[in-house]
């Protein structure tokens, strides 16, 4: 018995092709009509990593003007725009797509399926999100870039208190990359529910997948909360209710309910992704299974579900009575029980392993020390009476920058280097990322961990600058120096470790194509084919008995038995092998039907666009409503689009 | 569609909650008791409940392999819908007749967002239905594809269950 075998590899006579040829448009047309995974993850990975620099240029600007005291780089109403964008920014354009650039590429490779369920629905996401990003960044040429903040509390959102149509960009923004995340996490759910190999159990998945999986209920849970939240908002700013007016008897607090209750999901929905890739990157490391693989599975669940209980620790300070916030305080500090377990397997993983240091370990060590010190300030204000100090302070600031930045986005470039080699073919170079590697690590540090100091010294969160006599600044006499230089400093180096990372990947791409297709000894199914994969990812039906089934199949005697010999690194598999022979010279996928391309999730996307920026447009509005009619053209626009896509032949 | 199901009661959940908060709160305008014809909704209740016995007989047609039947049976439930939207509908001008708008006061905007939002959903679902039965007419649908049929009646069968909730919550229990 063999942990992989490929039923059908004996295949008789080719067969002539049952399908008509499919749809297949050149250049630049095919990536619009893409439902490929792979090329729709790319898409995903490039434009998240795009917004990832605008949000970094935000927030160098943002500390640029806090460098010194009484600063003026920027105005204080431009300084509202930029951490207000750059918050939403990072969290909406760059991790939660960027994660989704992984499940895209990775998760069908992980199940040994050929794409996703829903492949049409798949682009339709992308290019939801694509114009939902552009509209919010549309809003900067229109001076009308949001500015009250990224969770954006009533009722300062209200029209007689927000400056003109920013709060609108914003909502409107949010609302298209709603759609954008939902419609990718069904598509997932559904993908990760039915299209797994034959032997792939739910507990012998790839823990990446098992990330994926829990990310996307609770995409699917929480995003329809703040949709409501962003509703009754839009209504109030359209319709003339009071659903957040205090006058009327509406109550703010509401939104902060409505909020929270999607937004602590939706900081669980930022770090469980980057959790996966670590599980995937640590065993690998140290060549060594994951420690305890059911208790991660069960403490990531674990995470989800309490994740809905703690939502008002967010709102500590607002007055909720001493039960309500004695509750959400236990059920936060009951929260760090399970991200506990999982640290623990992640040190038992490398314990007594046989660790090389490559690349992907170092930003894999790096994301469970630094989330480990963001979790620990964390935990500080799960107590109530710490918070009522830290709360709006920059120690709050420097808590969730650990957890996100020291946790997600290391763990993003964990796997940035990790997979690169599948879907470019190509190894990133090793001196240039050791800088990388080393220069954020410093420079992250440098940045934030001051922040703890300033935030306990009392300088409040969204402060366009302080003043030199408060206390954040002054060493030796002078009033320009302080803490808050030290984490300006922090930030440039920060961004040239970006730049590195850039050039790496900009003079590896221009090598040919030498990875091979197991690089790193990997111990899931994406490694068993070719760098890149080909189009239809697996030659044939693959099964497999066990977790880690590349590992089984190379190093178990069963595996060795099954195919003669050691399967030495870079072989590819089996089933590769019989679908390059056939000796008719014909494309060795030809007889594989893949999905075909198509227009329509383009073109229903760009509907939607159109509805969002006709609700934001003053540009001849129809009488009677609020809208200008480029509303109802984007409506009548999503109608053509489902219906093309509903009538299109499969 | 169970999922897509699961992240809609997420959304009706946090409409009914609303209205729930804001119930007794509104500072002017009228108030449920002075407004709500419970016996005329009851019958729009009604109304919908028939239509998802109908959904449950058309899907009943496919599975037995009668396009024709299904047909009938689809129609029915999407005139059964339409017949309750035209009922929601005057109902709505009647409110407001009576002066209560979207944006009289807390009671009018929580309702009308409540039941203007599962009004949306029952319009899709008829809209729905009414392409299955054209596609039908096209030769399009056959007995392989009772599935399809079959996720329309999970969605039409979840917006009666949410009418029904909030008939029971916003109407009855005042």
């Amino acid at each position: 018995m063999a942990a992989i075998t490929h039923p059908g590899a004996a295949t008789p006579a080719v067969e002539p092709a049952v399908h008509a040829h499919p749809r297949s448009y050149p250049g630049l047309l095919s990536w619009i009509a893409t439902v490929d995974h792979k090329r729709i993850g790319l898409l995903y990975g490039i434009s998240a990593f795009v917004l990832f620099i605008i949000g970094g240029l935000e927030a160098l600007i943002i500390r640029l003007q806090l460098a010194v005291p009484l600063n003026h780089v920027i105005e204080p109403d431009v300084y509202n725009q930029l951490f207000t964008m750059h918050g939403t920014t990072m969290i909406f354009l760059f991790v939660m797509p960027m994660s989704v650039a992984f499940f895209n590429y990775i998760v069908p490779l992980q199940i040994g399926a050929r794409d996703v369920a829903f492949p049409r629905l798949n682009a339709f996401s992308y290019w939801v999100f694509l114009f939902g990003a552009l509209l919010l960044n549309l809003s900067f040429l229109f001076n009308s870039a949001p500015d009250t903040g990224w969770y954006g509390y009533a009722n300062l959102t209200e029209k007689p208190y927000a400056v003109g149509q920013r709060v609108d960009f914003w909502l409107l923004g949010l609302q298209v990359l709603g759609v954008a995340s939902l419609a990718g996490a069904f598509n997932f759910l559904v993908t990760i529910v039915n299209m797994r190999c034959p032997g792939m159990s739910l507990m012998r998945m790839p823990l990446f997948t098992w990330n994926t999986l829990v990310t996307s209920i609770l995409l699917v849970l929480a995003f329809p909360v703040i949709t409501v939240a962003l509703i009754l908002l839009m209504f109030d700013r359209f319709f003339g209710t009071n659903f957040y007016v205090t006058s009327h008897n509406g109550d703010p607090l509401l939104w902060q309910h409505l909020f929270w209750m999607f937004g602590h999901p939706e900081v669980y929905i930022l770090i469980l992704p980057a959790m996966g890739i670590i599980s995937e990157v640590l065993p690998v490391a140290a060549r060594k299974p994951i420690f305890g693989y059911p208790f991660v599975v069960y403490a990531t669940c674990g995470i989800a579900f309490l994740g809905f209980g703690v939502w008002s620790h967010h709102m500590f300070t607002v007055g909720m009575g001493p039960v309500a916030t004695a509750f959400f305080a236990t059920a936060t500090m009951l929260i760090a029980i399970p991200t506990g377990v999982k640290i623990f397997n992640w040190i038992g993983t490398l314990w007594g392993g046989s660790i090389r240091f490559t690349l992907p370990f170092l930003f894999a060590i790096g994301f469970v020390s630094m989330f480990i010190i963001g979790g620990l300030s964390g935990v500080m204000h799960a107590s109530p009476p710490v918070d009522s100090q830290h709360n709006d302070t920059y120690f709050v600031i420097a808590h969730f920058h650990y957890v996100l930045f020291g946790g997600s986005v290391f763990g993003i470039f964990a796997g940035l280097y990790y997979w690169f080699p599948k879907f470019s073919g190509r190894m990133l170079g090793e001196t240039l990322g050791k800088i990388h590697f080393w220069l954020m690590l410093i420079g992250f540090n440098l940045t934030f961990f001051p922040q703890h100091f300033l935030g306990v010294d009392g300088m409040a969160r969204r402060t366009w600058t302080y003043g030199p006599e408060q206390g954040f600044s002054g060493w030796f006499g002078n009033p320009a120096l302080g803490w808050n230089l030290v984490s300006t400093i922090g930030a440039y180096i920060m961004a040239i470790s970006i730049l590195t990372f850039i050039i790496n990947v900009v003079v590896v791409l221009r090598q040919p194509k030498t990875a091979p297709a197991d690089p790193w000894d990997g111990a899931t199914l994406e490694w068993a084919i070719p760098s890149p994969p080909h189009a239809y990812n697996f030659g044939s039906q693959t099964v497999v008995y066990g977790r880690d089934p590349l590992w089984m199949e190379k190093y178990t005697t069963q595996g060795i038995a099954e195919h003669g010999s050691w399967m030495p690194r870079g072989t590819i598999g089996v089933a590769e092998a019989e679908i390059e022979a056939h000796a008719d010279g014909r494309d060795p996928g030809a007889h594989i039907h893949m999905p075909g391309q198509s227009f329509f999730p383009f073109i229903t996307a760009a509907g939607l666009a159109l509805m969002a920026v006709g609700m934001v447009s003053d540009w001849s509005k129809l009488a009677d409503t609020q809208f200008s009619v480029l509303t109802f053209m984007g409506i009548a626009w999503i109608l053509i689009g489902i219906f093309g896509w509903t009538q299109e032949p499969v | 569609m169970w999922m897509f199901l699961g992240s809609d009661c997420m959304l009706f959940g946090a409409l009914i909650t609303t209205y729930q908060v804001y119930k007794g709160k509104s500072a002017s305008g009228p108030t449920p008791h002075e407004i709500f014809d419970i016996p005329f909704t009851s019958v729009s209740t009604f109304v919908l409940l028939m239509s998802s016995l109908a959904m449950v007989l058309a899907l009943a047609e496919i599975q037995r392999g009668n396009m024709r039947g299904m047909r009938v049976w689809l129609t029915a439930t999407a005139a059964l819908g339409m017949v309750f939207l035209s009922g929601q509908f005057y109902e709505f001008t009647s409110f407001v007749n009576e002066g209560l708008t979207i944006s009289t006061n807390l009671y009018g905007s929580s309702f009308y967002t409540l039941t203007g939002f599962h009004g949306t959903h029952v319009s899709i679902g008829v809209l729905w239905l009414l392409a299955i039965v054209a596609m039908s007419l096209r030769g399009k649908i056959t007995p392989a594809s009772a599935l399809s049929v079959e996720i329309a009646g999970l969605y039409w069968h979840f917006v009666d269950v949410v009418w029904i909730v909030i008939f029971t919550v916003v109407y009855l229990i005042q």
